[in-house]
């Protein structure tokens, strides 16, 4: 198994993180090794194994239908990079 | 008709193709707070002022689940004539957008809350079923706004995090026609459970829609593409109709098609395709691990299920056998909750001896053309059940007639005025006095000698004449079976 | 009163019951050694001014009957708190002022105690040397160049160094338990579902819990009973009847069963933690408890596996960091390219190797491979816990497999730096509580830890077992104030 610099370009455009050319290698040998590391795991036999979704011993609780949370958009948009007092704003959008 | 005949297929030279069309159907749950937050869910509310710190997906917020949400579904299901799942887990759908602040959806993937089901349509040639491939819950995302500003995308969160229900069909539906029927039956079964209002211009309702055609009798299914986002049905059909046809035109063609999401263009009336293959998403789905799976009790389930309403098909079957009506009155009465409530209460109003047929010609008849000409739904008839069925009553026992009737329901209109006291001021009671309307109808006859003459000679046409004659002398207030029997008696 | 900041928590707080100390003499004496510990580099963002004015203010209307009465407390910067500049040790996020109060921060206030300030970290957790914060890496007061461990190193640091009197961190492979051993302390990881997650910045949902990090074993005791509560806004809370657990700590361990891991004595490991290991045998037995050779057969797949589930559960996470609501944003010519910027020189390297790993199993056609195997993995994992406290009470193992290294040494080979979470990583995945006491120093004089595991709740347990060994160890930390002029 070996992740190549086309792999990390793909993963780095699904993660949205942009990558040089420079950094994609360096991240294509630590990897390399991460999963090496990894597979350690393909010597376990697992197919009759359940899954485990979730750790927590207990079942999920339910809320009741209220509304409790006010109009807070002064404190919503506070701390955006970019706003107008009403909407986020964001570089346009290219479809 | 002939099933043959009403087929929809899509005619090149000498070959036929059907077409085969599965919806994903996005409704809203009707609920006060958001899915997985404590915000309200009401629509037009000034932008992010409905947004909370879960909504926005601010460092360290986690989602906590709305029981009625999940009850909602669970009806939802229920009408749907679906396997409810006692298990359900909740997936992240990983993807960056600028109006998805968790860079996820909450959605459920592998282990939906609801499994298979159907759905009857009535078509003109009978009754068809189509399958239900799913039920989920799921959150929506907000809004972007691309048009106030040339630089800039804006962005509102209110929407974000509501719950919707995506509801997967079969692919089992086979025309324009079809959709819009199927459409209308999902939006119906919604209303009578109260699980969603299906309001499409609010965006409460809306459908992605995946088309393939295949060469007519062929039993594989082509390469399909998936029409994101559209919001009308009259959209859908010119969708599918454009859709389809460019996918024959390609295989006319001898080219391929491509499996893809596209958008249909309202202003064009074409589909384009919506991303390049290269950009493809890859959603990464994975349990939500800040959430649990969801289970639900058998006796959850049945609670749901004994507070279940009557829904249009029980409906319809009562009210045939219950009032006579034929399928086609009752599926008109019970397609629309409201129309079929106002029915009930006409009917329930006009007491023991009613004319049920009557009310239905009159509901379908005067009061739709009314709401239609004044854009109004039934739920704002301006003429209340009540009032309704005393003017039905009025002409059932003969007060008045059905010709009098319209004059005074057009007088109702305003003001849901009683159309007993309408009749009462404006004296159009019908006059039924037998001696009253010898004596009007010997005028007339008198009157008309000749006319008399000719009539007893043998020219039947008269008597119409002479009908008229008599209407005309009581002011249109003559009980138009008395006029004739006493002319025919004296003529 | 210059030794205020050698008293444990329960002697300040008794010093300030019996009106011996006043809130403002303690804070005041933590502010001042902070503010000389500056090399230390434990800090992200302070808040003494508006501590000590808490402080006085608390000591005029003292409210005696808090568990916490006037006692300031630093805490790690992964905790959002109210109007106080929240980073997670991340670039992406250092403007970040929560307008809102994590719910185990908002506890802690809550019995009285007061803000100092927030500490540094490794970028949202991710790391086992604190030095892959934004905010540059912090000084072990054991040595200089040391690190103090990771991810809560800032914490560690602060404790060993007498900076705060106790401090919560957060551990999802260790971030407590292996800083408390590499500087000397004590440090709890709580059973999964015992402390809220809520307002706490996520790393890996299904392994993050918050917990006690103290000098002493009664301390984090104490400060577990406050953290530790049922809450309604985290859907993974647990409503389980908690305990009086600094009340109810007792050293009478007489009979309980200690389970012993072979799989735990790993190749390479260091005679020294060996030894240490031995002599925690010895202890547990002269305090009267058994114990009881066990096998954890899926150990040696934990690291593998917890490589898959905290990258893939983080890259997921770590999607809102996404320039537009809050935070860091970079220039872009459009969203897209905004988004990549952002990302990329927003979060640093360690926390983009863990994004892409993620991605990857997470990603079409390896999602079986990876996410699910790893799944399966995971529960023939805590399969193994299960099985083994069938037999025992408790297990005792090392808590690292070697003691701290030198700031830089591990940094070129992310494997070797994973290495260090090998004993504390299956109890997160597992979702048990462990608790790491120092039971000695190995021969360069830094200091060892035991880690003691338990069943799930059961911390009333190992917080009593940890107690008991306690005594019998009698360590004592070697802090030469290197760092203050």
């Amino acid at each position: 198994m070996s992740i190549d610099l086309k792999t990390i370009k793909h993963i780095s455009k699904l993660a949205r993180i942009s990558v040089d050319e420079q950094r994609a290698e360096k991240l294509a040998g630590d990897l390399n090794s991460i999963f090496e590391f990894i597979e350690k795991l393909n010597e376990l036999k697992t197919d009759n194994v359940e899954p485990l979704t979730s750790i927590a011993e207990t079942t999920i609780k339910l809320r009741s239908d209220e509304v409790k949370s006010k109009n807070i958009r002064e404190q919503i948009i506070k701390n955006s990079p970019q706003d107008n007092e009403d909407y986020f704003v964001v570089p346009k959008v290219i479809e | 008709m002939s099933k043959e005949d009403s087929e929809y297929l899509i005619n090149r030279k000498d070959n036929q193709y059907e077409v085969v069309i599965g919806l994903e159907v996005h409704a809203q749950v009707l609920s006060e707070s958001k899915l997985f937050s404590t915000s309200a869910t009401k629509y037009g509310a000034e932008p992010n002022t409905q947004v909370s710190l879960v909504d926005a997906a601010f460092p360290g917020m986690l989602p906590v689940i709305n029981e009625f949400c999940v009850k909602q579904a669970i009806r939802t299901g229920i009408g749907l004539n679906a396997k409810i799942n006692k298990r359900s887990v909740f997936d992240r759908k990983n993807y960056f957008y600028a109006d998805l602040p968790q860079g996820y959806q909450i959605s459920q993937f592998k282990d939906p809350i609801v499994g298979e089901g159907k759905v009857i349509l009535d078509m003109p040639n009978g009754q068809k079923e189509v399958g239900i491939e799913r039920l989920h819950l799921e959150q929506d995302a907000g809004k972007s706004i691309h048009d106030l500003d040339p630089q800039n995308t804006f962005v509102d969160l209110n929407r974000s995090g509501v719950a919707l229900m995506e509801i997967v069909s079969k692919p089992d539906l086979r025309s324009p026609d079809e959709v819009n029927a199927y459409i209308k039956k999902l939006r119906s079964i919604m209303r009578y459970l109260g699980t969603c209002d299906g309001n499409m211009q609010e965006g409460s309702l809306r459908a992605d829609v995946n088309v393939s055609v295949r060469p007519k009798g062929s039993k594989e299914f082509g390469t399909r593409c998936e029409i994101k986002n559209v919001n009308s049905i009259k959209f859908m059909q010119m969708a599918i109709e454009y859709e389809a046809n460019r996918q024959v035109d390609l295989i006319e063609e001898g080219k391929t098609i491509d499996q893809e999401t596209r958008l249909f263009d309202t202003k064009k009336n074409e589909t384009r395709s919506m991303r390049s293959k290269e950009d493809a998403h890859d959603y990464r789905y994975f349990p939500d691990p800040d959430l649990l799976p969801l289970e639900v009790s058998e006796k959850f389930i049945e609670e749901l299920k004994n507070d279940i309403p009557e829904l249009p098909d029980d409906k319809k079957k009562r009210f045939i056998e219950e009032f006579k009506l034929s399928p086609y009155e009752a599926n008109i009465l019970v397609s629309d909750i409201d129309t079929a409530k106002y029915f009930e209460e006409v009917v329930a109003k006009m007491g023991k001896n009613k004319d049920i047929k009557l009310a239905v010609n009159w509901i379908t008849g005067e009061l739709f053309a009314v709401l239609n000409s004044k854009a109004l739904e039934i739920s704002q008839s301006p003429v209340s059940a009540k009032n309704f069925a005393i003017l039905i009553n009025l002409i059932k026992n003969g007060t008045i007639s059905g010709k009098i009737a319209k004059t005074v329901f057009e007088l109702m209109i305003d003001g849901d005025k009683d159309p007993q006291k309408i009749v009462e001021e404006k004296g159009l009671k019908q006059q039924s006095d037998p001696k009253a309307l010898e004596a009007l109808i010997d005028k007339i006859i008198n009157d008309n000698r000749e006319k008399a003459i000719e009539y007893k000679q043998g020219k039947e046409k008269l008597f119409g004449f002479f009908v008229g004659q008599a209407m005309k002398a009581s002011g249109g207030k003559a009980n138009p079976q008395l006029i004739n029997e006493i002319l025919k008696k004296k003529l | 009163m210059s030794d205020i900041t050698k008293q444990s928590l329960t002697e300040l707080i008794e010093n300030i019951k019996n009106k011996k100390l006043s809130s403002t003499d303690v804070t005041k004496a933590f502010i001042d050694r902070s503010e000389k510990s500056e090399e230390l580099n434990a800090y992200i963002t302070n808040d003494f001014t508006s501590a000590l004015d808490k402080a006085k203010k608390f000591d005029q209307k003292p409210n005696l009957n808090l568990k916490l009465p006037g006692i300031p407390m630093a805490v790690k910067d992964l905790f959002c708190t109210k109007d106080i500049k929240t980073t997670a040790g991340s670039k992406i996020l250092n403007n970040f002022v929560p307008t809102y109060e994590s719910t185990v921060t908002e506890n802690i206030w809550n019995e009285g105690a007061i803000l100092l300030g927030k500490l540094n970290c490794d970028e949202f957790a991710m790391g086992s040397s604190n030095e892959t914060s934004f905010f540059g890496n912090v000084q072990s007061p054991i040595d200089k160049n040391l690190v103090p461990g990771g991810s809560s190193g800032g914490s560690a640091s602060a404790v060993a160094g007498q900076l705060t009197p106790v401090t919560i961190g957060t551990d999802t492979g260790g971030s407590i338990r292996q800083p408390a051993s590499f500087t000397g302390i004590v440090g709890l990881k709580p059973t999964y579902g015992s402390c809220s997650r809520y307002g706490i910045v996520a790393f890996a949902s299904s392994l993050d819990q918050a917990g006690p990090m103290a000098q002493n074993v009664k301390d984090c005791a104490l400060l577990h009973e406050v953290i530790s509560s049922y809450d309604s806004k985290d859907s993974t809370s647990i409503d389980f009847k908690r305990n009086n657990y600094s009340k109810e700590l007792t050293n009478n361990i007489k009979g309980k069963k200690i389970g012993i891991p072979k799989e735990y004595r790993v190749d390479g490991m260091p005679k020294e933690i060996e030894d240490l290991w031995q002599k925690g045998i010895q202890y547990v037995k002269d305090c009267g408890a058994e114990t009881i050779d066990i096998s954890l057969p899926n150990t040696s797949y934990a690291l593998p596996t917890y490589y898959i589930v905290a990258p893939a559960e983080a890259s997921s996470n770590l999607a809102r960091y996404d320039g537009v609501k809050y935070g860091f944003r970079a220039k872009g010519e459009n969203l897209i390219d905004m988004y990549e910027k952002t990302r990329s020189e927003g979060f640093g390297a360690e926390v983009q190797r863990r994004i892409m790993i993620g991605t990857y199993v997470l990603s079409s056609g390896y999602y079986d491979a990876y996410y699910l195997k790893a799944q399966k993995v995971r529960k023939l994992i805590k399969n193994d816990f299960d099985e083994a406290y069938k037999k025992v009470d408790a297990i005792l193992t090392p808590s690292t497999p070697s003691s701290a290294f030198k700031i830089g040494e591990k940094t070129n080979d992310p494997v070797s730096m994973y290495l260090n979470d090998i004993f504390t990583v299956p109890v997160n995945l597992a979702g048990l509580p462990g608790i790491s006491i120092p039971a000695g120093h190995d021969s360069k004089g830094y200091p060892l830890g035991l880690q003691i595991i338990g069943k799930a709740f059961d911390e009333q347990n190992i917080l009593n077992i940890a107690y008991a060994m306690e005594e019998k160890i009698n360590f004592k930390n070697k802090i030469t104030d290197w760092w203050i002029k």
